[in-house]
This record gives structure tokens, C-alpha cells and sequence, in this order.
């Protein structure tokens, strides 16, 4: 790529010195004076950049008259009802259910409770919190019990983290692009703030046993969902989380108390939790030697993954959200990493030919969303948008095909909401047509 | 630092990291019993830890499943609105469907999952008896115990599993 002939020091037009190719512009560009950004993609209306108002301006009926009484809880505007999740068992058939977030039409880096991801096995358990019980037994010196009561009466950590499913973006282990949009791509990891109790203050009240390297956790759901977690883990950065965004956690994420252990395969942060046994070797559960245990090419199979490997996806423009017309944008995302901090983000706009370096939203938090954003200059031609994150472990998202070199792809087509293996990190790709439409491609 | 200064510092830091220890936790659990806990505790250990008293057969396991299982499962468990629970494809694809007798590691588990979320209405109300005698049936169809074999805490943890040895922990660094 040729560089721009340097420009003198503040001089506004430096905002727009491209950085990679096909229209990827220096990061100063969001945020120079008096530059507009043509974001509003896909939603109608978008304003021209340099046209006058079509018509006059009017006073609106709403603004003429009394609005609406409170709500104690408030909902959504009503225009703002196609922001939803979308669910793969509505009607609640006898197997799983799926709620995927709508990454594609959030911003920032918390997703709302109501939008968060859930899955449920069988069905969300409406648990009387009074009659809750936390026991820790096992290989301790005490075995306990906690009230959610008693457990308010500790000191509370609050953190944020992402959740996310071992099957999320499992669809880009297809040999050919599934064409869905980046929530059912995407949409089974969400983040949010987690308030709760160190779990490592509860272990060490009961007395653990010192050689125990396992530690059971299970829920009072009616599967009584259970994995085994390693000590190793409990002792460090796990939490018992009662409080999502602020409010008691949502029943689809484990009302009253969830075992949250950041950067780990969400199923493993048993919600609904009520028993955690201290052990010296893992129960080998269903969850953990069948369902997140995913096949090799050579017909192994991995065992014990628990992290979610660092990954990062474009969320605007992504498929359904098409360009309007020619000229400046923001391409934004989400970057995480259950390894570490999210410390670089590089944006391609040809297919991976060449990067430019994106800009972090502050703050960058560990093992949470980090939301991404680069300037772009849609020229209006065919462009491919890939995103690929680095974080402060040293890990790098890798391309997907180092992902099938290692992991393989599936000979048949898996259907949009099918779960044809686990834990895809690699990178994503849009592709962007003349007419502005985008797809999910390969590159 | 002399080294009688160094031991008195080490102490103090030492009681300061103690005090704080304490300082931190309130100590509100209630100090119960294992047979407290008895009733909740399903958790059964890879090799056979905490298996319940009781056994069953396929014969017998035959019976339970004609009214509690076949709803889901289908006909001699070939499946129906649920999955299969007899024979399996070849692993020959990263998408193949998984099952007891092509993937599954542990007998244990079988008896584990049977135990904590079947039948589907009504999760853990089956006797451990019948779901011994389920594990046989369903061990007995897939052809990994004989007909006649009695399923209990000290046969089931012996029983070979196909896939057994087949798996890779992906990162033994966490554990």
C-alpha cells in the first residue's frame, strides 16, 4: 500500500490517511471535528452526507401531546421489537433450547439481561430463592451450607466477563459459508457484569483438602446439570454470581446463583447451582465426555477444553445490514478472550491481503468483550471485511484455515442452528457486494 | 535484616495475612453432614466412585423402558423423536453423531446421565434398580454385556467401553 504524502501537524485531512487497503482509514478519522459517519446502516432513513432536508421541518404528534404512564420495569421502545433473540425451541419441545443475542444490532461491550445468550437442557427452573441451598461437601474439613441470606452477608467482587457456549460459531466448520446473519453465527456469547462471591472464600470456610484437584458443581435444574471444574480453577478467578448488570441474575442465566468462571466453556458455569463436591478426580459426565468433547479428523476426540480460546467477529456491517450507498463508515465489533486482554485488533477490507490496527474502546477489560472500531471508506466496489484479535497472553485468533488444518471441516452442510462441532475461534468474513448486500463468505 | 528480624517480619506478615483471611469471610455456612447432603449427592466418579447399592438386568431394564423410555427413544431404542441409543456411525467425520457405543468414554456415565435427567417429565424418580437394570438393557443392545449380565456397583465400572481410549485433554495445563 502507498502511503499518503505526510501532511503537516493538525491538519484535519491527516483524519483520513488510509491504513490498508480498499478504503480502511487511519483511526483519527473517528474521531476528527466535524466528520459524520454514514452508521446507520441498514435502518432506513440514513441521512445523505451532503444533501440539504428533503422537506421542512414539523412538529410530530408525539411531541404534541402527554406521553405514556411509567412502567415499574421498563421494556424496550416498540420500535425497537425486532431486537430480540432468536429461539430454537419455541414451543419448548422434550430437548434443548437455544436464545441466541442479536450481536448485530448492539453496540458497546454489555449485553442488555434480557438479550443475553441462554441454553437450557431442560427448560429454566423457577427456583424459590428462600428455599435455595448452596452446599460444598466432599474433600473438606466442614462440609457447609449457605442461604442466598447468608451468602449476601459476604463480600461481593463485581467483574466483567463474557459467557460463551463451546458450540458457539460452530457453523464455520462447514466446507461452504452457511448464509445466516451474526447472531445465528455468533450468538451463543454475551457479556456482562457479574457481582457475587469469591468462590475461593467459600472453599477455604469449609477446610478443602489440599490433594483435591476436582471439583463437582451441579444445579437444581431438572437435568441436575453437572460438570467437573478443576480446583486449580475454583481457587482462582470463580465466582458464585447473584447479580447480572446489577439486578438478580435472569432465570435463563441461573436464578438465584450461577458458578461463573471466566474464560471457560459456558457449560460449565452451572447455573442454578446448589452442590459443589471436593474430589480427587472428575465424574466424567455426560456434558463433559460426550456433548463438549468434539471429534478430530482422525477420529479422536478432545476432552476437557474449558477455554474459550480468544476470537473476534464484525458485527456492522454484517449479513442483513446492507450498505446504502457509497462513503464513510464504521466498521465495528467484538473482540474476547478467555485467555487474557484483548491488546490488538486488526481489520482487513480485501480479504486479508492487508490490516490496519483498529481502535479499542476503552476500558479493555481481561476475559471480556472489547469492542473494536475502524474507519472505512466504501469505494462502492466488492470489498471482504475480516477482523482478527491478539491478546496479552500471547494468543493470536487464528485464520480459519489453521483452524481446518488442526480441526478439520464437516463433508456435509450443518443446518443454521446445528452444532456440527466445538469451540471455532477462527476468523470470520463478510463479504460485501456492489449493491451493498452483505454475505457470510470464506477468504 | 538480621535474621531474627527477618523470622519476626515473616511472622507478622504471616498473622496480617491470617487476620485478613479471616477479616474476609464473615463464616456463615452452616456446618452440615454427608448424610445431609445425601440425598443431592448423585456425583459418581469415573471409575465407580459413590455408585448406589442396588443391580439390574437387560431383561428387567426391558420392562422400564417399555413404559418410561420408549415415548422418546423409539422402539428397541432406535430412536424416535430422541436420539438412538443403539450402535452409532463410524467417527469418520468431526459431525458424526455421537452415542454410547461409538463415543462414549465412561460406563459410568451412562448410568450417571440416566440417573440425574431421565425420564425426561420426570427427571431422578426412577429406583436405582431400574436404572441399573436400564444401563444393562441398554449396554445388552449395543452388544457390550452379555444378555444375562447383572449391572451393579461392582460390574458396571467394568464394562469396556468401544471409545474409551480414544480421547486428548485438550489443555492439561488447567488442571
Amino acid at each position: 500500500m502507498r502511503p499518503f504524502k505526510r501532511r503537516k501537524r493538525g491538519d484535519d485531512l491527516s483524519a483520513f490517511q488510509p491504513i490498508a487497503g480498499n478504503g480502511l482509514l487511519d483511526r483519527r478519522a473517528l474521531l476528527g471535528r466535524g466528520i459524520a459517519l454514514a452508521g446507520a446502516m441498514g435502518a432506513g432513513g440514513a441521512a445523505s452526507l451532503t444533501g440539504a432536508a428533503a422537506e421542512p421541518l414539523k412538529e410530530e404528534p408525539w411531541s404534541l401531546e402527554p406521553g405514556d404512564v411509567l412502567a415499574p420495569y421498563q421494556q424496550p421502545s416498540k420500535f425497537e421489537r425486532k431486537v430480540v433473540r432468536i429461539l430454537s425451541n419455541p414451543k419448548g419441545e422434550p430437548r434443548t433450547q437455544h436464545a441466541r443475542t442479536p450481536h448485530q444490532m448492539l453496540n458497546g461491550t454489555i449485553t442488555p439481561n434480557g438479550l443475553h445468550f441462554t441454553i437450557s437442557h431442560q427448560g429454566n427452573p423457577e427456583i424459590d430463592p428462600d428455599k435455595h441451598r448452596l452446599v460444598i461437601h466432599g474433600m473438606v474439613k466442614q462440609p457447609l451450607m449457605f442461604t442466598l441470606d447468608t451468602l449476601a452477608r459476604y463480600p461481593m467482587v463485581t467483574r466483567t466477563t463474557f459467557v460463551e457456549c463451546g458450540g458457539n460459531s460452530g457453523l464455520l466448520f462447514s466446507p461452504e459459508p452457511v448464509q445466516t446473519d451474526v447472531q445465528n453465527l455468533h450468538g451463543l456469547v454475551s457479556c456482562a457484569e457479574w457481582t457475587g462471591v469469591k468462590l475461593s472464600v467459600l472453599l477455604e470456610e469449609a477446610g478443602i483438602d489440599k490433594t483435591a484437584k476436582w471439583m463437582i458443581a451441579e444445579g437444581a435444574d431438572a437435568p441436575a446439570l453437572s460438570r467437573s471444574i478443576p480446583v486449580k480453577k475454583a481457587l482462582d478467578d470463580a465466582m458464585i454470581a447473584l447479580y447480572q448488570n446489577g439486578e438478580r441474575l435472569m432465570p435463563g442465566n441461573g436464578y438465584p446463583m450461577r458458578l461463573l468462571l471466566p474464560g471457560y466453556e459456558g457449560n460449565t458455569q452451572v447455573k442454578y447451582l446448589r452442590r459443589l463436591k471436593i474430589v480427587n478426580q472428575p465424574g466424567m459426565s455426560y456434558y463433559e465426555t460426550r456433548t463438549y468433547s468434539p471429534i478430530l479428523p482422525n477420529g479422536k476426540a478432545y476432552r476437557f477444553f474449558f477455554l474459550q480460546e480468544i476470537k473476534s467477529f464484525i458485527t456492522q456491517p454484517s449479513p442483513g445490514l446492507t450498505l446504502k450507498e457509497p462513503g464513510l463508515y464504521e466498521i465495528s465489533g467484538i473482540a474476547y478472550s478467555g485467555t487474557g486482554k484483548i491488546t490488538k485488533v486488526m481489520v482487513s477490507a480485501d480479504g486479508g491481503k492487508s490490516w490496519g490496527n483498529a481502535a479499542l474502546q476503552a476500558p479493555v477489560l481481561n476475559k471480556a468483550f472489547t469492542r473494536f472500531r475502524m474507519a472505512w471508506r466504501w469505494n462502492g466496489g466488492p470489498a471482504i471485511l475480516q477482523s482478527r484479535a491478539w491478546d496479552d497472553a500471547g494468543n493470536v485468533q487464528p485464520t480459519r484455515a489453521e483452524i481446518v488444518a488442526t480441526r478439520g471441516q464437516t463433508k456435509t452442510i450443518p443446518r443454521v442452528g446445528g452444532f456440527p462441532s466445538q469451540h471455532y475461534n477462527g476468523i470470520t468474513s463478510w463479504g460485501v457486494a456492489g449493491n451493498g448486500e452483505v454475505k457470510h463468505v470464506y477468504a | 535484616m538480621s535474621t531474627l528480624k527477618k523470622s519476626a517480619a515473616a511472622a507478622l506478615l504471616l498473622a496480617l495475612g491470617a487476620c485478613f483471611a479471616l477479616a474476609e469471610s464473615p463464616r456463615l455456612g452452616k456446618p452440615i453432614t454427608e448424610a445431609d447432603v445425601a440425598a443431592w449427592d448423585l456425583s459418581i466418579l469415573g471409575d465407580g466412585t459413590n455408585l448406589p447399592p442396588g443391580n439390574g438386568t437387560a431383561a428387567e431394564g426391558a420392562v422400564v423402558y417399555a413404559q418410561k423410555c420408549v415415548a422418546c427413544h423409539g422402539e428397541n431404542a432406535k430412536g424416535g423423536n430422541n436420539g438412538s441409543l443403539v450402535g452409532g456411525p463410524p467417527l469418520d467425520r468431526i459431525e458424526a453423531t455421537k452415542t454410547i457405543a461409538n463415543f462414549w468414554g465412561y460406563p459410568t456415565t451412562v448410568f450417571d446421565f440416566i440417573r440425574r435427567a431421565m425420564p425426561w417429565p420426570q427427571p431422578r424418580t426412577l429406583s436405582n434398580n431400574e436404572v441399573y437394570a436400564l444401563t444393562a438393557y441398554i449396554f445388552a443392545l449395543n452388544k457390550l454385556i452379555d444378555e444375562k449380565d447383572v449391572m451393579n456397583a461392582q460390574t458396571l465400572p467394568k464394562v469396556k467401553m468401544p471409545n474409551r481410549d480414544n480421547f486428548i485433554i485438550r489443555f492439561p495445563k488447567e488442571i
